[in-house]
């Protein structure tokens, strides 16, 4: 170890500490919040003013611009949530910690939207709110285990312990994801098969990608500012536990 | 080996001697089962239909009712501190745990089986689907709701919590385990379906002892 080393961190290790990850980060998240504007609203007025309707279902197609990509964010932030439980697990990194609980109910919470979006379009398509469909009970069978997950956060005490045991837990979650899914769609099909990323290339004409592919760089990056400032949030939090117990320690002496 | 099935003769003798636990679960299950016609009405075509996904529902019940029996008493009175000690693995505690689990709260309910598939106007052959489906299926859910006590157990109010962590899990094996008996697509997909319930009920059985080892191993520390 040189004195080197220990002035210029490494940006594994400014990344670790949670307090350079708040100063190396913090100012990342109003630029991130405003790209999501625009590009939000870019795809809105796209979806809205510069698509085609559908020939068969009408002006309802809109509703995929939202639906789609709150559908993928809703398996893409698991992903997110299991490479945190590794890193909590193997190199019991501290952010990673923090990552994962702040993801939880941000997954949570796109997976509903993915549902409610889903079966206001369902609606008028296919005539009825709910199918027992595979895809759809799969996304609320993902949607419980998130809210176990969180139910999981919120009954332990102590964070630390509650990290390694939700990551474990994550975990097993994510080997049986693919299980459900595949056991669900043995069971039951009627949603429509993959259009976007097929080998074949996509089915859909360009009109449509276009606003669906600015919706999705849009919510993706919601999805990573959100995660950020609720991962400044929880750190702050937890720094004010410390700071509260330390205080009620000294008040003790 | 001899830990190992001295931890399984352990829980068996604490679940036989302890005031009728299992009478207690195989009684839940029965009731569950004959509260659904007063629900449903006494149609015996509709509950015959029925019956296969009522006593997998009945089952899948009583066994999440017994998790928390599983590893709270032996947290509450040192045991658990104890295996963590002991000369043997964790892993293997765990698997024996979930052995026991299953052999005190699983097998008496698919002895108590035929009660319901008589009542709920089960015929023949698909009541012994039931029973062979039960009997492949239960080890699976006796695994995942191992691993469910154990990611709970550090947690002073677990009680509801690990059903609720449980039961999305166990939603292949409630889809395998009904779909062997009352097959969509005819014989061809029954037979199918028993064998991917006896291969998630060995995977499950194989690899949830080394979960729930590392939950109980970190949540204590």
């Amino acid at each position: 170890m040189s004195m080197d080393d220990t002035t210029k961190m490494s940006w594994w290790n400014r990344l670790a500490h949670p307090g350079q990850f708040l100063i190396w980060t913090r100012p990342l998240v109003w630029p991130l919040a405003a790209v999501t504007a625009v590009l939000g609203a870019l795809g809105l007025w796209f979806a809205f003013f510069n698509s085609p309707a559908d020939y068969q279902m009408g002006d309802t197609v809109r509703i995929m611009y939202v639906h789609v990509p709150t559908a993928w964010l809703s398996q893409f932030v698991y992903a997110a949530m299991a490479v945190s439980a590794l890193g909590t697990l193997v190199w019991r990194h501290p952010l990673a910690d923090v990552s994962m609980k702040a993801a939880a109910p941000l997954g949570a919470a796109f997976t509903a939207m993915a549902l409610f979006t889903g079966s206001m379009w369902g609606r008028p398509t296919w005539g009825t709110f709910w199918e027992w469909d595979g895809r759809m009970t799969s996304t609320l069978i993902l949607l419980f285990i998130y809210l176990g997950i969180v139910a999981l956060w919120r009954a332990f005490d102590d964070q630390l312990r509650a990290a390694r045991v939700v990551a474990v837990f994550t975990l097993v979650g994510a080997v049986n994801v693919p299980i459900i899914k595949f056991s669900v769609d043995w069971w039951s099909t009627l949603h429509q098969p993959a259009s976007v990323f097929r080998a074949d290339g996509p089915t859909m004409p360009g009109s449509l990608l276009t606003p669906l592919f600015i919706m999705f760089f849009a919510f993706t990056l919601l999805f990573v500012t959100l995660q950020l400032v609720s991962m400044h949030t929880e750190i702050r939090r937890r720094r004010l536990v410390t700071l509260e117990r330390r205080a009620a320690r000294e008040g003790a002496a | 080996m001899s830990g190992f099935l001295g931890v399984i003769r352990r829980e068996l003798r604490l679940a036989l001697s302890g005031g009728g636990e299992v009478l207690t679960l195989v009684l839940f299950f029965i009731i569950v089962g004959a509260i659904v016609p007063f629900a449903v009405g006494p149609d015996r075509d509709l509950l015959a239909r029925i019956a296969p996904g009522i006593i997998w529902i009945a089952a899948f019940l009583a066994m999440l009712l017994g998790l928390d029996r599983l590893f709270r008493p032996d947290r509450d009175d040192g045991t658990l501190a104890l295996y963590r000690l002991a000369d043997m693995s964790m892993v293997s505690v765990v698997a024996a745990k979930v052995i026991a689990h299953w052999l005190t709260a699983a097998l008496p309910l698919i002895l108590a089986s035929p009660f319901l598939a008589m009542i709920l106007a089960m015929d023949g052959p698909s009541f012994w689907r039931t029973l062979v489906s039960l009997l492949l299926g239960t080890p699976a859910l006796a695994a995942f709701g191992g691993f469910g006590a154990a990611v709970t157990v550090a947690i002073r109010r677990g009680g509801l919590l690990a059903p609720i962590l449980i039961a999305p899990l166990c939603v292949p094996v409630l889809i395998f385990g009904v779909g062997a008996i009352s097959p969509l697509g005819g014989p061809d997909q029954a037979s199918s379906a028993m064998l991917f319930l006896a291969a998630l009920s060995l995977m499950a059985l194989a690899l949830t002892p080394f979960a729930a080892a590392l939950a109980i191993d970190w949540g204590e520390e």
